[in-house]
């Protein structure tokens, strides 16, 4: 292991490591904006909104991302339509295409997640909350969300370090976060040994101040925490 | 109902491809993850060690980065520790052996720890009962343990080997034919991405849907007799 090869690269590498950071922000933020209402729908009792939604998550979860990241990628571009639309701004760009895709499958794994969470608020505060003449959305807002949000904080911190992981692929469309950039640096030097070291440690760091973050946010939350 | 312009064969064979990376790996993911749980719960030192840091390793780095690590990288190492054994080759790794491997070595840190709380998860006392009526160890083992800690370790096995299944498409970055790779080769000759990425899409999903109904009858199966609390 050269060291030096390392610190020399290190710099370059760590441009990507914002397109990186940015990519993972972007992605869960959009991702648990749609994770919310795709969950409520999947446990709606009107199959109109629960077996589309349901189609969705298990399509998103049966297939890989690099299938979902290319379809969107390269898919659409067979048709004219597309090319011409306004669409094309997006979909020929691969930063926003890889948005596209992660935030599309992230969705699926976190609306499942909290579908579950939600599932096991007890029933009997729901009725409470019903009885003392609560509307839906105060019911929601103020009894269920809060809770299935501790519950599901677990589940979700996993997902959100598999999702930055995930991120990764961004690099088979050519997009120059860590991976990309290692790749790259790679085959202009043919270092693989050092240069995947360093990006691999970058991920794990990455992924180590995830896992605290989401501990802190755990933390501040548990005061919510039903006796009991 | 697709028109697959005579690449409907080449699917076929890179779905075969696929298929026999997902079990080779289930293979080496299954032993070396019984190692790990072995490894953790023998208290030994050096081996705990080296199985934490390999967990560690494995729930940080990106799957890509490590199977871009072990082929390109796997044989320089290798080379590396050869010249410091003092032979002097080249070691040429295979691709097909690199994904195995790596998917392998990810799938058993996960299932170290599913394998460790299932042994755990066995009633000592049962263990007892069974020495005091004089069974052997292997009978033991045999009647006793493995029913059970199959038992235990059955749903969370069963969990990431669908991961497993997905990681597959990953190893087309390293140019070996499964599913991925034949697809983009088709793609590159008849310009129809969205056909052939649709398609593929639909044979992981027959995929996983296959092993999510062998999971459930081999759930059923594990679980008969067993009281369920309801």
């Amino acid at each position: 292991m050269d060291l030096q090869i390392v610190m020399e690269y290190a710099p370059e590498i760590m441009t990507g490591v914002v397109i990186t950071i940015k990519l993972v922000v972007v992605t869960m933020i959009l991702g648990l904006l749609l994770a919310v209402p795709l969950a409520l729908c999947r446990n709606s009792k009107s199959r109109w909104l629960s077996i589309p939604v349901y189609g969705y998550i298990y399509f998103f979860r049966g297939t890989p991302l690099l299938v979902q990241l290319f379809i969107i990628y390269y898919g659409f571009s067979q048709f004219e339509s597309v090319r011409e639309s306004f669409l094309w701004n997006f979909l020929a760009d691969s930063y926003w295409c890889s948005i596209i895709a992660f935030t599309l499958n992230t969705a699926a794994y976190t609306a499942e997640i909290l579908r579950g969470a939600i599932k096991s608020v007890p029933q009997g505060q729901i009725e409470a909350a019903l009885s003392v003449g609560m509307s839906p959305v105060k019911l929601y807002t103020r009894i269920i969300l809060p809770q299935a949000a501790l519950i599901a904080l677990p589940g979700y911190s996993n997902e959100s370090v598999l999702m930055m992981k995930g991120t990764s692929l961004a690099s088979t469309v050519a997009l120059l976060e860590v991976t990309g950039i290692t790749r790259n640096l790679i085959a202009e030097t043919f270092m693989p040994v050092e240069l995947f070291f360093l990006a691999g440690v970058i991920y794990m760091i990455l992924s180590t101040i995830m896992i605290w973050g989401f501990k802190l946010i755990e933390l501040s939350l548990s005061r919510f925490r039903t006796a009991g | 109902m697709f028109d697959l312009y005579g690449f409907g064969g080449a699917l076929a064979l890179g779905t075969w491809g696929t298929i026999k990376i997902m079990v080779y790996a289930l293979g080496i993911g299954l032993v070396s993850g019984l190692f790990g749980a072995w490894a953790k719960l023998s208290g030994i030192r050096p081996f705990v060690w080296f199985t934490e840091l390999w967990t560690l390793v494995i729930r940080g780095v990106p799957e890509l980065i490590l199977i871009l690590f072990v082929y390109f990288g796997g044989s320089i190492v290798l080379g590396r520790f050869a010249s410091f054994l003092g032979y002097d080759i080249y070691i040429e790794i295979n691709p097909l052996l690199a994904a195995v491997v790596t998917l392998g070595i990810v799938f058993g840190a996960y299932a170290t720890d599913v394998f460790r709380v299932s042994i755990l998860a066995v009633p000592k006392g049962e263990i007892e009962a069974a020495r005091s009526i004089g069974m052997k160890k292997i009978m033991v083992l045999r009647r006793i343990l493995i029913p059970q800690i199959w038992r235990y370790a059955l749903p969370g096995l069963g969990n990431l080997f669908m991961i497993l299944q997905k990681d597959t498409a990953l190893v087309s970055v390293i140019g070996l034919n499964e599913l991925m790779r034949n697809t983009a080769q088709a793609v590159a000759f008849t310009k129809k991405p969205f056909v052939f990425y649709i398609a593929a899409s639909l044979i992981y999903l027959a995929i996983t849907t296959i092993t999510t109904f062998i999971l459930q009858v081999l759930e059923k199966r594990a679980n008969r007799g067993v009281g369920r609390a309801s």
